[in-house]
């Protein structure tokens, strides 16, 4: 048997597993029959779901969501993968390293029970700043190491010679790391945003109400199982964040 | 006037070790002075601590009569031209050259840039990011970074270790005549012997945290204080109690009468250098000495009986080390 | 070093502390605790919780999570290992074959795992079209059983299994397959002989980080699995909804947890966490 051959067969047998199920699913959200047989394209699961006034809603808090959690868990964690750059913080490092590999149900539960707690001493409900906090809260890890990656391969005397040219602490951290760092930062903002915006397990957890989000709704659907409009959602979503992912990759190559 | 820096009994200690030990040494104005020694010998432990990169753990840093020790690096009129130059990336090399003067509010910022870039031939690259200078460009424009905030001592760490060894000994002038334009006083730290002699006014050999000695170029290759600053400076010859560089040994056919300095030998090997020969020669009783020789003259040959001969005045006196 | 390296740790620290350790300091608290008669928790403190977990019921989801994370584990080796390789050795292509593997990754685990549904379910992808060509006439249960969510967690972590893989065959000097063909072995022997043995850090690398999340998972086996192939993720989650028994959700979290620092306790150690 040729190796070369072998592994070759092998790795498109892993291509397609990877991607045949997701191309299927976007090909089927153009199908005009609700059932799985191709009766013809058709744009109506698409139609359906921007008529579906809770999907719209759940999308819309999935945004701010995602978008207000990124934006504090890419500042929080870029401040601290540069607080650990030159000297270790192995406290928080740990702890980072251990949130981020606790099951999610774990921490959706802990938070549950943490919020409850909570509102024996405090007059507030599950909602979204529950949500977003728990969001930036276990961003940070991601952040973090996406972050001290870029800092790794970034040359420390850079920063000396911005003090050696007069430049305090922070102008050297804002004029010179910051701005080497942008790369790095942007890409980490980009995970975050993605798994923040992806996050069911924990989100329903702490989710109030109001605050239902995409994944929630998806996932009530799923487990019902009718809906081709969850096809046409999930297309939506898939395309969204490919095209999120190759700008990034763009941006970073640059 | 005080000397623009002195060095009063400093010394860092780290946690795994000594790096520098009791350092004491006055740098005088417009001096071009040089650190030298092998790596790990507590030359850039003291550079840093000039810089304020490290703070001492006793002694005193004296800046224009002042101590600096505990100051940050911002707050001390010293630069640094980084072994990697360390310019920054995200910044053109005008930029970069304005950054320091940016931090201090200076006026006129692009008369003196243009003064700058002009005094080390950098016209016209300006708007380049450092990706696109070359090594030599790219130390021009640091050394241009440094030396726009008209700093009381200029400190280069390895300045020529980037650059490939044909451009080094061009730079290395330039160098030399740029300080002595400037008047600036210059600190380099380096490893290599022949750089620091070419360059220096005056050279501190670090060994193990201390000085070894201290002295002009001269001083210290022609009367080493010890065998260690004998050796790192060159090649030496020795001969029990005292060494002889094997420039300073000469070898001849001619059948001179022998004694103790003109001794009967026979050559060992030749080695062709180019622009000279190494011939050793094996001594009566027993030891060698390499012997360096024109090339003009005639060839020696493995086996021939010769005589090495050498003058009072160039033997090194020094007892061998006692562990 | 400077008060900025302090402040720059501040926000983390607190957000950390307070929302991720105080929270599970409540759980450990609450696992002492004992179920109130309307659900909740209260005293008297004892470790009745953990005693529970030997009941056969529990211990043998607890097998059963392990089996099937392992099950998981092997197949994604199988599958990540050759595919590592043809990246690795594809030459200029390598970033492009790399973000093929991540592409999928990236985009939403829950749209992943529902495409799965999608084309495994009665009325799925797979059993119209074999009714439809006439080849089964019942649909085929492919769905709501073990091997559907060892499928799922394959599909979902594979990458975890690829990348350390190719990061420690990407650093392996090409020349040592030239000296192990200079000196008379196949390229089968090479591979077993000079390629496996040299990539051993990376695999085991990717097996840990395979494991760890399959460990724990949740999602997979919720929808894949349909209450049917049941996780120890699975059993927390009922225990904080539908039974109400939170002190003994607060145990089953916390030794859920508890296995999963130490399979990452064993690859830190491993000096795994150079490979990511």
């Amino acid at each position: 048997m040729n190796l070369k051959r072998t592994i070759g067969l092998i790795a498109a047998a892993s291509y397609l597993f990877l991607h045949v199920p997701l191309l299927v699913l976007i090909v089927f959200s153009f199908n005009s029959s609700r059932f799985t047989a191709w009766e013809g394209f058709s744009l109506k699961w698409y139609a359906a779901v921007l008529a579906d006034e809770r999907m719209l809603k759940a999308t819309w808090n999935s945004l701010i969501i995602a978008f207000v959690s990124t934006i504090f868990a890419a500042a929080v964690g870029t401040l601290a993968a540069y607080g650990m750059w030159k000297k270790k913080a192995p406290v928080l490092e740990g702890s980072l390293y251990v949130s981020l590999i606790t099951p999610e149900i774990v921490t959706g539960v802990s938070l549950l029970a943490f919020f409850q707690w909570l509102f024996h001493y405090m007059d507030v409900r599950l909602g979204m700043h529950t949500v977003i906090l728990a969001h930036i809260t276990f961003s940070i890890a991601y952040v973090v190491i996406v972050v001290a990656a870029r800092l790794k391969t970034m040359d420390g005397t850079l920063e000396e010679a911005a003090l050696d040219l007069g430049a305090n602490h922070w102008e050297a951290f804002w004029r010179v790391t910051l701005p080497n760092l942008i790369p790095g930062v942007i890409a980490a903002a980009l995970l975050a945003f993605t798994i923040s915006f992806d996050d069911y397990v924990i989100t329903a957890m702490v989710a109030g109400i109001d605050s239902e989000t995409l994944p929630m709704v998806i996932y009530g659907m799923a487990r019902k199982g009718v809906s081709p409009a969850v096809n046409a959602i999930s297309a939506i979503i898939v395309v969204g964040i490919g095209v999120l992912i190759v700008a990034s990759e763009r941006l970073q190559h640059e | 006037m005080p000397p623009v820096l002195e060095l009063r009994s400093v010394s860092k200690h780290f946690p795994t070790h000594v790096a520098v030990r009791d350092v004491s040494l006055t740098i005088d104005r417009g001096k071009l002075f040089a650190l030298l020694g092998p790596s790990g010998c507590g030359k850039t432990t003291t550079l840093r601590m000039v810089a304020g990169f490290e703070i001492p753990t006793s002694g005193q840093v004296l800046l224009n009569g002042s101590d600096i020790a505990p100051l940050p690096p911002y707050e001390r009129n010293v630069t640094t031209v980084f072994q990697n130059y360390a310019l920054f990336p995200h910044l053109t090399a005008k930029q970069n050259i304005e950054f320091g003067l940016r931090r201090k509010g200076a006026p006129d910022l692009d008369q003196k840039v243009a003064q700058v870039l002009d005094l080390v031939q950098m016209k016209g690259k300006e708007e380049r990011k450092p990706a696109r200078l070359s090594g030599g460009e790219k130390q021009r424009i640091a050394l241009a970074r440094a030396l726009v905030l008209e700093p009381d001592v200029l400190l280069l760490d390895e300045p020529l270790s980037a650059l490939d060894p044909k451009l080094r000994k061009q730079v290395r002038s330039e160098l030399k005549a740029l300080q002595r334009r400037v008047g600036i006083t210059f600190i380099i730290v380096t490893h290599d012997q022949e750089e620091a002699m070419m360059l220096a006014d005056e050279v501190a050999l670090m060994h193990k945290g201390v000085i070894a000695q201290l002295g002009t170029p001269e001083d210290i290759y022609l009367r080493p204080a010890n065998r260690f600053v004998a050796n790192f400076l060159g090649a030496v010859n020795w001969l029990g109690e005292f060494g002889v560089r094997p420039e300073a040994i000469r070898i001849t056919r001619d059948l001179l009468p022998t004694g103790d300095r003109c001794r009967p030998a026979s050559v060992e090997t030749v080695m062709f250098l180019g622009n000279s020969f190494h011939v050793q020669a094996k001594l009566s009783d027993g030891r060698s000495v390499v012997t360096e020789v024109s090339r003009l003259e005639k060839p020696f040959a493995p086996a021939e009986r010769v005589r090495v001969w050498w003058n009072q005045e160039d033997e090194i006196h020094l007892p061998p080390e006692s562990a | 070093m400077n008060r900025l390296r302090f402040w720059t740790l501040v926000p983390a620290r607190a957000l950390n502390f307070l929302f991720f350790l105080v929270p599970m300091g409540i759980v450990v608290l609450y696992s002492l605790m004992t179920r109130g008669p309307y659900g909740g928790q209260a005293p008297p403190f004892n470790l009745d919780n953990y005693v529970r977990l030997a009941d056969p019921l529990y211990l043998t989801i607890l097998l059963r999570s392990f089996w099937i994370a392992g099950i998981s584990t092997f197949f994604a080796m199988l599958l990540g290992f050759p595919l590592a390789l043809f990246i690795a050795n594809s030459g200029k292509s390598r970033s492009m074959y790399l973000n093929l593997v991540m592409l999928p990754f990236w985009t939403s685990f829950l749209v992943r795992t529902y495409a799965w549904m999608f084309l495994l379910r009665d009325t799925g992808l797979i059993n119209s079209g074999l009714m439809a060509l006439g080849v089964i006439r019942e649909p085929l249960p492919m769905l709501y059983n073990d091997a559907a969510v060892v499928l799922g967690l394959v599909y979902g972590y594979l990458p975890f299994m690829v990348l350390p893989i190719y990061s420690t065959l990407e650093k392996l000097d090409p020349s040592l397959l030239e000296a192990a063909a200079d000196l008379g072995a196949t390229p089968w022997v090479s591979l077993w002989r000079v390629t496996v043995p040299l990539a051993l850090p990376g695999i085991v690398a990717g097996s840990i980080l395979v494991f760890i999340p399959c460990l724990g998972a949740y999602l997979t086996p919720d929808l894949l699995g349909g209450g049917k192939s049941v996780m120890i993720g699975n059993v927390v989650q009922n225990q904080f909804t539908t039974a109400r028994d939170w002190p003994f959700g607060a145990s089953l979290s916390l030794v859920l947890t508890g296995l999963v620092m130490v399979l990452l306790w064993l690859f830190v150690r491993k000096g795994g966490d150079k490979y990511l």
